[in-house]
């Protein structure tokens, strides 16, 4: 490492801090200085602590599908990537102690093989992404349906998924959280100091130029939804160590709150344009307005309609995309 | 013969849906103990009629190069809000159709505000909008269920047969293209939706009248997903605030665009198209029955169905020699 | 013809985007039954001011008036109601729309509401005949069709809207020498027709053949007008730049020696139907150029060295070693060491809505990285070394590739390629729609790294810039080299000639676009 001097050309640390990450902290601090109004304990540690741990698993589904966001394209499958995620590993656990050791790598690798068949489709076959993930999906539930249906595997998370998930390693920190920060930190790194995440930026912004410019575009896109794919299911089977057991519907939460999270943290949904911090934001803010609309009671079609407007209303506070790319 | 080889061109996509559509309908057809009897069309001209009808709302903003993933919310509202409004006596069942078709209107136009004037981007304003869709309809239907003097013969008669021979679903179909899509399509303004979904610049730089032109789009998409909710009433006579069926509405209908030849990236397709996509897409599903295979084995059936379907697209790829092109 | 009011007049026009001036004070008086040239370097204020006239953006200050009265327009289709049509440099055609769709598009015949097919096909035939495109049929798609076909569709839809003011902007820079003349008879008619005609091109010899007055801008302003003829190249492009005039074009190297080895060798390359046979090399420290007329295969041929180009028939020999190049990837690789500027640096060339530096380091990023990880100081390094040897004017690498002048981005794009060290440049029509002091400095650029060891191909449809750049120039027809001119034999009229296919000798055979 050299001097830390500044080229004039890099922007400074705070002017790297864009509008709607800015705006996305106003209003997780604005749902706090609320919540505390209704409840002393929306400012406890405790509490905090509890929802980050909630947050978590959304968090890690959004930073898949962040980057696919990134390249100017969408996961649809992330529902069923969660559920097979969780079912897998589950499954998986059955088969004695090799079976618990290998439960966790085996159902990340089922989600990283749906992202695949995902990226495939979108970067050789040039289907739209919408429309594949859409495919995916279906194939997925398909899978998974029949598989419970005829085989009736086990579904309960092995001790590791629940130590992960659930359990404490550091001073308090629950290992969702922990498994968030590493994920996320992964993330950063990957998008801003490797050639992979430059070629994200890249293809979001024009693929043809990146093509010309000698980046293997179609593996970088294959490559971000198995990324993707692969996050999706680690959640699952974090969801599934939390929850004690696989479920079936247990991804369907995910997919809208996902994509809203991401878009809230300023990313534009046409790709090329978006900080991780964002996605932090955005989903801390979808964790505690859920959390919130919880806590004072509302009812479920009042939860829905507020969810709903907030992130118009603040959709419509960003400034907008600016008109066409 | 030029213009026959343009006209063909322009209607590709259409054509071979109709195509897919026949293939799957005579294997169901064939194969369908009952055979071809006016019953076995009739239960399913009812169950495609419904898709049809979110596909071709799903058609209207796809062709500006949108989409809009609050149809399915805004179909289950129309069903919730008919399971109260669509009874008593003939007037006040007629109000109360026409208070769900505007309430799908209204909805639609929600949506195009959002997108033009808020320039949000579609995939997200109805993602949202779509989630307090939902959400009114909860409210109207925390429950299934319907009022008790609801209309039941105006349901029965659009849900029956006529002659005793095509299903009435059916005729209502192809009235409804007829006087709603046949006239936009050759109408300045459905022009301008293609325009806008092809080249929204060009169609700018060309004076067309874009912002008219996507509202209609929304407004229309409002108004064909509250006639499916509203056909979803007739067909159970009741109204069950389900997001489950949502979103598999949504879904659906985004596939039975795809298949029926419409363009994601907007300008090209047609509701004709999208109709036969989705009337397709139910004829693979309904295979499943006629073969007698185990349930449990359907969505993954319809899976893989869907993804051979959307990979037929590729084949034009190995058409391709210019690298460059694969990115337009 | 002239009248005493004037047509269209523009007083005291200013516009403002951000803090950048784009016109400050403009005035402009058009005469009906004329044709007015509009010159002036890119970013001199030309493309704002066809902007407002049109009504794509309105002015800050300052007023327009038609026939002497005071006119608004609020958007394009106001302008298109009061008779001022303009033909855009990006084209404005739908392309998912027929011919016929698009040149009715903001007036469709109706009845009873409905679009009116058969009224509309026979406008659509009519305003094709007129601008000179009655082969085209009206019920094609327009993305089915070439590039410069569609510049006729597009003259066509302008001509059924009745103008009585037709801009062109650009509008010839697609266009294949026989259709430029055809454009060219168009527009002559429509000036005896008494509509007022403002063209704008940079191509010096269109506007002498064409324009009765001349308007010169520079930084928003207009420095001069004056009736055509009156003023010497020279002193045009003087007014146009603001300093006096020096070579355009730098020295050429000494004849170089025939005996080294060619850098880069192409064996019967064969892309049918675009590339039919093409045979030629290129040795180190020489300036190749291609010639011909627009689309005779010139694109593809370096599209298919750059290896974009699926099932290229033929041999690509790097320093006499066969090498079989299957995409960017392998061409910019250091055995290879091949560099593309693109045709489209829009779309091809840039990622618009990312910063100068990431758009610069974008090719090269292997070069600043170990596995994967980039070095950031080595990348800022070179970066701002880059930007300093190219003087690209920018208010800082982080600023948007999209908010420098079409030069400054020219630049950048050649700028990314030069950063990986390329030893063979292949340039596709680098030049087009930039303003004359960038194009001197690209120029200059070229010849330097020719002499520095580069083996470098410049596609260009400017025949100045062939004649002045190059050391050898292979005439393409057809998708094959018809001819080689070679040092003093490359000039206008053998240029033109062997673009033509016709044979030297005989004369110089119709010569359409000069004067």
């Amino acid at each position: 490492m050299t001097t830390n001097t500044q080229t004039p050309g890099r922007p400074s640390w705070t002017s790297r801090i864009d509008m709607p990450v800015a705006i996305a902290f106003g209003c997780i601090i604005v749902l706090l200085i609320v919540g505390s109004l209704y409840s002393r304990n929306f400012l406890s540690p405790e509490y905090l602590l509890q929802q980050l741990k909630v947050g978590a698993f959304l968090g890690i589904v959004a930073t898949g599908m962040m980057i696919v966001i990134l390249i100017g394209q969408i996961d649809l499958s992330v529902p069923w990537a969660v559920t097979m995620g969780a079912m897998m590993a589950a499954a998986a656990a059955a088969y004695g102690p090799t079976g618990e050791v290998l439960a966790i790598p085996f159902g990340i690798l089922c989600g990283v093989a749906m992202g695949l068949v995902n990226g495939i489709g979108v970067a050789y076959l040039r289907i739209p992404s919408m429309i594949v993930t859409l495919a995916v999906n279906a194939v997925a539930q398909g899978l998974m349906v029949a598989y419970t249906g005829g085989f009736a595997p086990q579904d309960s998370a092995s001790a590791a998924m629940k130590y992960l998930a659930a359990g404490t390693l550091i001073l308090g920190l629950p290992n969702a959280v922990l498994m968030w920060i590493v994920v996320g930190a992964l993330a950063v790194f990957l998008l801003n100091r490797t050639t992979f995440g430059r070629a994200v930026y890249g293809i979001g912004n024009r693929e043809s130029a990146a093509y010309l410019s000698g980046i293997p575009t179609q593996r970088v896109v294959m490559l971000a939804f198995a990324l993707s794919g692969g996050l999706a299911a680690f959640a699952g089977v974090l969801l599934a160590g939390y929850a004690g057991k696989a479920a079936q519907s247990m991804g369907d939460a995910y997919l809208l709150p996902a994509i809203a999270a991401v878009v809230l943290g300023g990313t534009s949904i046409l790709g090329g344009r978006g900080k991780y911090l964002g996605t932090i934001a955005g989903v801390i803010l979808i964790t505690l307005l859920q959390s919130i609309l919880s806590v004072m009671q509302i009812a479920e079609f009042g939860r829905q309609i507020i969810y709903g407007v907030v992130i118009v209303a603040m959709l419509l506070l960003y400034g907008r995309e600016k008109s066409g790319r | 013969m030029t213009r026959f080889r343009f006209a063909f061109t322009e209607h590709r996509g259409t054509l071979l849906a109709l195509a897919i559509f026949l293939v799957m309908f005579t294997l169901y057809v064939a194969n369908h103990p009952a055979g071809f009897t006016a019953n076995v069309v009739q239960t399913a001209a009812n169950k495609g009629v419904l898709l049809a009808l979110v596909a071709m709302a799903q058609t209207f903003v796809v062709l500006t190069a949108g989409i809009d993933l609050s149809v399915g919310a805004v179909f289950i509202l129309a069903n919730c809000l008919a399971s109260y409004i669509v009874a008593g006596s003939p007037v006040m069942v007629t109000v109360g159709v026409f208070g769900v078709l505007l309430s799908g209107m209204i909805c639609g136009a929600i949506n195009g505000v959002i997108v033009i004037f808020g320039r949000l981007q579609p995939i997200v304003a109805t993602i949202a909008s779509g989630a307090v869709f939902f959400g009114i309809a909860l409210w109207l239907r925390p429950f299934p269920g319907s009022t008790s003097d609801f209309g039941s013969d105006l349901a029965d008669a659009l849900t029956g047969k006529v002659f005793g021979v095509i299903p009435a679903s059916l005729m209502l179909l192809v009235g409804i293209v007829l006087v709603i899509w046949v006239p936009f399509r050759r109408s300045v303004l459905g022009r301008a939706v293609y325009a806008v979904g092809s080249s929204e610049t060009a169609a700018y730089m060309s004076g067309m009248p874009i912002k008219r032109a996507k509202f209609a789009a929304y407004v229309l998409s409002g108004l064909m997903a509250a006639i499916g909710g509203l056909f979803l009433t007739f067909f159970t006579y009741s109204g069950e605030a389900s997001a489950a069926n949502g979103n598999t509405y949504t879904l659906y209908s985004i596939a039975a665009v795809v298949l029926g030849g419409v363009s994601l990236f907007g300008g090209r397709g047609s509701a004709v198209g999208a109709i036969l996509g989705a009337l397709a897409f139910r004829a693979i599903g309904d295979l499943m029955f006629v073969f007698d295979i185990d349930p449990l084995w359907q969505p993954l059936f319809q899976g893989i169905i869907l993804m051979i379907a959307v990979s037929l697209g590729a084949a034009r790829l190995f058409r391709i020699r210019n690298r460059l092109e694969l990115f337009s | 013809m002239t009248e005493l009011t004037p047509l269209f007049c523009m007083e005291g026009i200013s516009k403002r985007y951000g803090g950048v001036r784009a016109l400050e004070q403009a005035e402009l008086t058009v005469h009906a039954g004329r044709v007015h040239a509009i010159l002036g370097e890119n970013g001199a204020g030309k493309s704002t001011l066809i902007k407002i006239m049109s009504g794509v953006v309105s002015p800050d200050e300052g007023q327009m008036l038609l026939d002497g009265r005071p006119v608004t327009f609020a958007n394009p289709a106001a302008a298109n109601a009061a008779g001022i049509v303009c033909i855009f440099q990006e084209l404005s055609l739908i392309p998912d729309l027929s011919v016929a769709d698009n040149i009715v598009v903001s007036n469709p015949p109706t009845r009873f509401g409905m679009i009116d097919r058969k009224a509309q096909r026979r406008i659509a035939m009519e305003a094709l005949e007129r601008a000179g495109g009655g082969d085209i049929h009206p019920d094609e798609l327009v993305k089915d069709l070439p590039l410069s076909r569609r510049q006729i569709v597009e003259i066509a839809k302008a001509l059924a809207r009745r103008p009585r003011v037709l801009i062109l902007d650009e509008a010839t820079s697609a266009l294949t020498a026989a259709d430029v003349a055809t454009v060219f008879g168009v527009l002559k008619r429509l000036r005896a027709e008494g509509i007022a005609l403002l063209y704008i091109s940079h191509r010096m010899h269109e506007i002498a053949e064409l324009a009765d007055d001349c308007t010169v801008f520079r930084n928003g302003r207009n420095v001069a007008t004056y009736a055509a003829g009156t003023k010497s190249d020279n002193e045009v492009v003087e007014l146009m730049i603001g300093r006096e005039y020096s070579a355009m074009f730098p020295p050429k190297a000494k004849p170089l020696d025939i005996g080294k080895a060619p850098v880069l060798e192409a064996k019967s390359l064969n892309w049918a139907p675009r590339l039919n046979d093409v045979s030629f090399s290129v040795r180190a420290g020489e300036v190749v150029g291609l010639g011909g007329l627009d689309g005779q295969g010139q694109r593809e041929l370096l599209l298919g060295l750059f290896g974009v180009l699926r099932g290229m028939g033929g041999q690509v020999l790097i320093d006499g070693k066969p090498k079989s190049i299957n995409g960017p990837r392998a061409a910019k690789a250091a055995d290879v060491g091949m560099a593309l500027i693109p045709e489209d640096r829009k779309t091809e060339g840039l990622m618009l809505p990312m910063s100068v530096r990431d758009n610069l380091s974008f090719a090269s990023l292997g070069r600043v990285s170990k596995a994967g990880l980039i070095d950031r100081a080595a990348e800022d390094q070179s970066i701002d070394a880059m930007i300093k040897l190219l003087a690209i004017k920018t208010a800082g690498s982080a600023a948007t590739a999209g908010s420098l002048s079409g030069g400054n981005q020219q630049k950048i794009v050649i700028a990314k390629w030069l950063m990986n060290n390329p030893r063979i440049i292949l340039l596709n029509d680098p030049t087009r729609g930039i303003d004359v002091g960038t194009k001197q400095e690209i120029y200059l650029l070229l010849r330097q790294l020719a002499d520095q060891g580069a083996a470098i191909v410049l596609y260009s449809t400017d025949y100045d810039e062939l004649i002045g750049c190059c050391d050898r120039v292979l005439v393409m027809y057809d998708g094959a080299v018809k001819r080689e001119l070679v040092g003093d034999a490359i000039t206008e009229r053998a240029l033109i000639a062997s673009a033509l296919n016709i044979d030297v000798n005989e004369g110089a055979g119709p010569a359409p676009v000069t004067a």
